[in-house]
């Protein structure tokens, strides 16, 4: 049936069968026409629980040719148990390469990050979407919030960061960070540091987002405009950390925190795992070439 | 078809109301809309003129509510029409305009103020958020200038400004009753609907929002319709009245001279039984 050598026969290429790709590309079409706009699709049942990716990994199916290279993230990471799970679910159904390094992918498939390298033009980024209504915490009512996407009633998105101005004298929201697309569409970036949100504007990349549970889906074709909301007086701004990166020194890095002992010590180490061993090889590389200078001179 | 139904310059009429504009603000004519026979508001028309304060009194089911409801765009027209006469002074048709200039003028032009404030404040969100909300719509994008528009309008609705970051959920039933105001007043709206607004109220709390009410309506040249049961509030805000029966206006007039001298059996028989303490 398939001359693919990794390929699991029993499946078809990528899992799913070819009309429900068709239907998926079709709504993946209609969102890159309409940046921003969230376009309804039929989601299927996946072989893994709604909030583990299952409307990323059915953008992914639909997309994935048979020579393209994957590579998945789970909050940076390549090697969380969802990452390898999803990377290990293509290569079995769809036979295709898989990486980690974000080089040399052509499709990422990422749950809320945005790797720290520049993407580059032809690759696609696919986002796993939780709740993709970014007027949800406010209208409970899907017809109230599609009216108000069609009419672009969106005073009500900066009334959460009026609120929060008011109580704390910053914007607190520090992930899923508004954003408006084309000076359209108001949209839910899914919940990547509001870090990353810079990294949405004008991308070379084409950018998908799938959400399984609600069966939507939108997307940022490349070099689309897109701006955080904020004030005039209180404008956008992204985390800063006073921390290095303990492992690779990086200073421009999303940085996790991490715990290692009982006694309150910690460290701060990249996020984006594959962008930290990349770093952490070229620092022993240099300081070997520096040792090896030392030794001839 | 063309919203704008007339440019300025035409149309005659007196003016009744207390400005000396001579072109009414809103021309409403034979409106209906009924939820079943007898059943909400049949064959409405008047006329309305800027600064003009006019009541709508009638009992419980008799189609009051529906008719501001109406009015305000919120139920659509089954027959008849509003004409609404902007601030260029360009005549626009209420029903050929499209869901967006609606609400844009809803929210901007236009205020309507809930005899329940639950159903036109957002609870959860601060008396700030409240009032700065529609300065939002309209695209304000300026934290201090939304400030400083919550505070000015707390001071003139008399709610003391340290209560600016509460929740209006922790306010009483008055203050729910005057932020809302504020929030409505913030675009500076010329025409104002009221539903019941002192429904609920206590005497003298009452009394205050009543002061307040009248204070606003003549310092900012508001129009209102305000629809209520209590004759002794309309005696005091409405310059002039239209007594609504099973969805009929069965008598219109100045307000002294339907409440001193009705000639409507019903509308006698409405005076009459108002108690006096």
């Amino acid at each position: 049936m398939t001359d693919r050598p990794g390929q699991d026969e029993a499946y078809n290429f990528a899992y799913l069968d070819e009309q429900t790709k068709r239907m998926i590309r079709r709504a993946i079409l209609k969102g890159i026409a309409i940046p921003g706009c969230q376009i309804p699709f039929g989601g299927r049942e996946m072989p893994l629980p709604y909030g583990w990716g299952t409307g990323g990994i059915q953008v992914t199916a639909s997309i994935l040719g048979p020579d393209d290279c994957l590579k998945v993230i789970d909050q940076g990471a390549d090697d969380t148990t969802n990452a390898v799970s999803i990377r290990r679910f293509f290569e079995r159904t769809a036979g295709i390469r898989s990486t980690l390094i974000t080089e040399e992918a052509d499709v990422i498939q990422t749950r809320h990050r945005i790797p720290e390298t520049p993407l580059k033009a032809g690759q696609t980024l696919v986002y796993q979407v939780p709740i993709p209504e970014p007027l949800r915490f406010i209208e409970p009512s899907e017809t109230a919030t599609r009216r108000m996407h069609a009419l672009e009633d969106y005073g009500v998105m900066h009334l959460k960061l009026y609120e929060d101005i008011a109580r704390y004298g910053h914007v607190s929201t520090a992930y899923a960070y508004p954003v408006m697309v084309n000076q359209r569409y108001v949209m839910d970036p899914s919940p990547i540091p509001k870090f990353d949100n810079p990294k949405l504007h004008m991308s070379p990349a084409l950018q998908l987002f799938g959400a399984g549970r609600e069966k939507r889906l939108y997307a940022l074709p490349p070099y689309t405009r897109v701006e955080s909301l904020d004030f005039e007086d209180f404008p956008f701004e992204v985390q800063k950390w006073d921390e290095q990166c303990a492992l690779c020194g990086a200073t421009d890095s999303f940085l996790d925190e991490v715990i290692t002992d009982d006694e309150g010590s910690r460290l701060f180490v990249c996020s984006d795992t594959d962008y930290c061993q990349k770093r952490q090889k070229r620092l022993t590389q240099s300081s070997s070439e520096v040792r090896k200078e030392e030794l001839a001179s | 078809m063309n919203a704008i139904i007339s440019a300025p310059g035409q149309q005659q009429g007196q003016p009744p109301g207390a400005s000396g504009d001579t072109l009414p603000l809103l021309e409403v004519h034979q409106l209906s809309h009924l939820h079943a026979p007898g059943k909400g508001c049949e064959n409405v028309s008047f006329e309305l003129y800027p600064g003009e304060v006019m009541g709508v009194v009638g009992e419980s089911g008799s189609g009051k509510t529906t008719l501001l409801h109406t009015l305000a765009g919120n139920l659509p027209p089954q027959s008849g029409y509003i004409h609404y006469r902007d601030r260029q002074g360009d005549v626009l048709n209420l029903q050929s305009l499209s869901e967006g200039e609606q609400m844009r003028l809803l929210r901007t032009d236009w205020g309507f103020i809930h005899q329940n404030p639950r159903d036109g404040l957002r609870l959860r969100a601060s008396a700030g958020a409240n009032i700065g909300e529609r300065l939002m719509a309209q695209g304000e994008r300026h934290f201090g200038r939304l400030r400083e528009a919550g505070r000015k309008w707390l001071d003139a609705v008399e709610i003391p400004l340290s209560r600016i970051d509460d929740q209006p959920r922790t306010f009483s039933g008055g203050m729910q009753q005057r932020l809302q105001i504020a929030r409505n007043l913030v675009s500076e709206p010329r025409l104002l609907f009221m539903d019941e607004p002192t429904g609920g109220l206590d005497v003298s709390v009452q009394a205050r929002l009543l002061d307040l009410l009248r204070r606003l309506v003549v310092s900012l040249d508001l129009s209102v319709i305000i629809v209520t049961h209590d004759l002794a509030v309309a005696r005091l805000l409405a310059d002039r009245l239209m007594v609504m029966k099973e969805g009929q206006v069965v008598e219109s007039g100045l307000t002294d001279q339907i409440l001193d001298d009705p000639q409507h059996p019903y509308t006698q028989l409405l005076v009459s039984s108002v108690l006096t303490p």
